[in-house]
């Protein structure tokens, strides 16, 4: 039986049996599944496992199973971004962090479920149906990367990939209480990454360990010719997994802890930040005052970016084709019958926000606004080595608590969205439970210090155990 | 404010065609967004730079050298809708 695990210990597994039997076992707990985590099970998983077996298990992930998000290219796997306009769709290449993956020896399990091209804070906008939350299956799992950290945290898959363009990564790790990533922009490549909002957005690992964050880091990350974005910097994640916080400098931006912060939320939280400073970290409030409108700014960037990014799907090429007496039509028609609500509405928001007479008071001023919270982390971050705060602001929520009303959805994602605007590194670790449901610590580092984020929180994992409780549908 | 009418014309622009019925509650939650933006206002961005993004890089450039491409089989793959080696799709005009 697959389990919660990490890399470590499967590496153990594969030594004592072998990478098709691990793999196996995943695949039979993905049948026996009720998350709906997984949207497709790779048929060339056990295939691919037997072939590294044969091989002698070369590489820093030899046959560890891998979960991916419907956004990430896969060549010849479905890659739907969880929509119906993309039914049908496979990939004829690998994004550049799958070549990776596959050179390193992981075997790719299967592709995992999202808020429709990651719009969202759930994973119900799913054409797929929603994720449910394995610590309470009436719970959503967040989103938009729901089935990747849910597929994690009900033993489904030891690690995965998913995407953050606004917090998708960190919230979902909250919610599911296991560790997300958020690189700094620039150090995954976006290649092969369906875009959603391109100036914002990253791929980042999910597992139940930061050591297995640190491992996935040093295999993905890396530059790229093919991205432009691409920044050009070696890095070994791995160094970083050391226990000593002594004399690290921590702010705490009370911004974070703003109005609509659950109490018992803000209580886990700082009983973590008086953890770090029983380990030789010290604290200082700071204070960020353009926190207030980074939810703001980056709904316009993202929506205004969407519009643009999501013009290519319109029948011609690939995915669903309507009828229509012209392309105008045949596309208009498509995109109506493919796209789910609340894609159209960011669509025709960022259209409305590019248009002429709207162009200066919607997106011009967003982008003013994000040079003014980008500053805000330059200044924080030049007197501290790391920023922490709740990654959300409360556990999660009911499905169908909020997708009707989407302004609702969009305040969930407060505490998450300035760090896309500022482009920095965090990494969300379980910090506690309310009411049986586990809460995200949010560290935020300057760019490019992944390193230093890690290191803290490996050092808060080690010398905690939050992150040994289990969720009791896999217990 | 955002009219029903403007919901219809900023759905052409974006080739998603909304019918009548559909554009007073697209109208109705759009606006309460629209409202929540409205924030943005009460910030001073006077002599503010707009980010249009955060990397540490301009104007990337390459070399001008062929290099392999994908098969054309490949690229059309995933459409029943080709004709000798291109996508095909209705008359434009």
């Amino acid at each position: 039986m697959a389990a919660w695990t990490d890399i470590s210990n499967i590496k153990q597994k594969i030594a004592d049996s072998s990478a098709e039997e691990v793999t196996a076992a995943y695949i039979e707990t993905i049948g026996k599944s009720k998350i709906n985590g997984f949207t497709t099970v790779w048929d060339e998983a056990i295939n691919t496992a037997r072939e590294i077996d044969s091989n002698g298990h070369d590489g820093p992930l030899a046959g560890i199973p891998i979960a991916i998000k419907e956004n990430i290219s896969t060549k010849g796997l479905s890659t739907t971004c969880s929509s119906k306009i993309l039914q049908g769709y496979v990939p004829p290449y690998d994004a550049h962090v799958i070549e990776r993956l596959k050179e390193a020896g992981a075997v790719i399990l299967g592709k995992t479920n999202m808020d429709e091209f990651a719009m969202g804070t759930s994973t119900e906008s799913s054409c797929y149906g929603p994720t449910f939350n394995p610590w309470d299956m009436s719970r959503v799992p967040g989103g938009s990367s729901g089935g990747s950290a849910a597929v994690v945290a009900a033993g489904e898959a030891p690690i995965s990939l998913g995407s953050d363009t606004g917090g998708s990564v960190r919230c979902p790790a909250a919610y599911c209480g296991v560790v997300g990533l958020k690189p700094t922009y620039g150090c995954i490549s976006r290649y092969g990454l369906i875009s959603y909002a391109n100036s914002l957005e990253q791929i980042g690992p999910l597992a139940t360990t930061v050591s297995d964050i640190a491992t996935i880091m040093d295999v993905v990350a890396g530059y790229d010719s093919r991205d432009s974005t691409s920044i050009n910097r070696e890095n070994n994640y791995s160094d970083a997994l050391k226990d000593d916080v002594k004399g690290m400098k921590i702010g705490v931006p009370e911004e974070y802890f703003g109005e609509g912060i659950d109490k018992d939320v803000e209580k886990s939280v700082w009983d973590a930040i008086s953890k770090f400073e029983d380990m030789g970290a010290t604290y200082e409030k700071v204070s960020m005052p353009h926190t207030k409108y980074a939810l703001a700014s980056y709904y316009i960037i993202a929506m205004s970016e969407a519009s643009s990014n999501l013009a290519r799907f319109d029948g011609t090429r690939y995915g669903l084709r309507a009828e229509g007496e012209n392309w105008h039509v045949m596309a208009s028609k498509t995109r109506a019958e493919g796209f789910g609500t609340e894609v159209k509405r960011r669509i025709l928001l960022g259209t409305y926000a590019l248009s002429a007479g709207y162009h200066d008071k919607y997106y011009l001023k967003a982008l003013k606004v994000r040079t003014l919270v980008k500053q805000d982390f330059d200044k924080a971050l030049a007197n501290v080595d790391v920023l922490m705060a709740p990654t959300m602001p409360a556990s999660a929520f009911k499905i169908g608590e909020k997708i009707e009303d989407p302004l609702s959805l969009y305040l969930a994602d407060v505490n998450t969205v300035p760090i896309n605007l500022a482009g920095v590194p965090s990494i969300s670790v379980p910090c506690g439970f309310v009411d049986d449901m586990p809460v995200g610590l949010q560290i935020i580092g300057k760019q490019f210090d992944e390193n230093t984020i890690i290191k803290a929180a490996y050092c808060f994992e080690q010398n905690t155990n939050h992150h040994t409780r289990r969720p009791r549908e896999v217990a | 404010m955002i009219t029903k009418e403007e919901v219809e014309h900023v759905g052409w622009l974006a080739r998603i065609e909304i019918d009548e019925k559909e554009s007073d509650a697209y109208a109705q939650k759009l606006n309460s967004v629209l409202d929540y933006f409205e924030q943005l206002d009460e910030v001073d961005t006077e002599n503010v730079p707009p980010t249009y993004h955060v990397a540490d890089i301009m104007n990337v450039f390459r070399e001008d050298v062929v290099k392999p491409s994908m098969p054309q089989e490949d690229v059309l793959s995933n459409t029943e809708n080709k004709q000798e080696g291109n996508f095909k799709a209705p008359r434009i005009m």
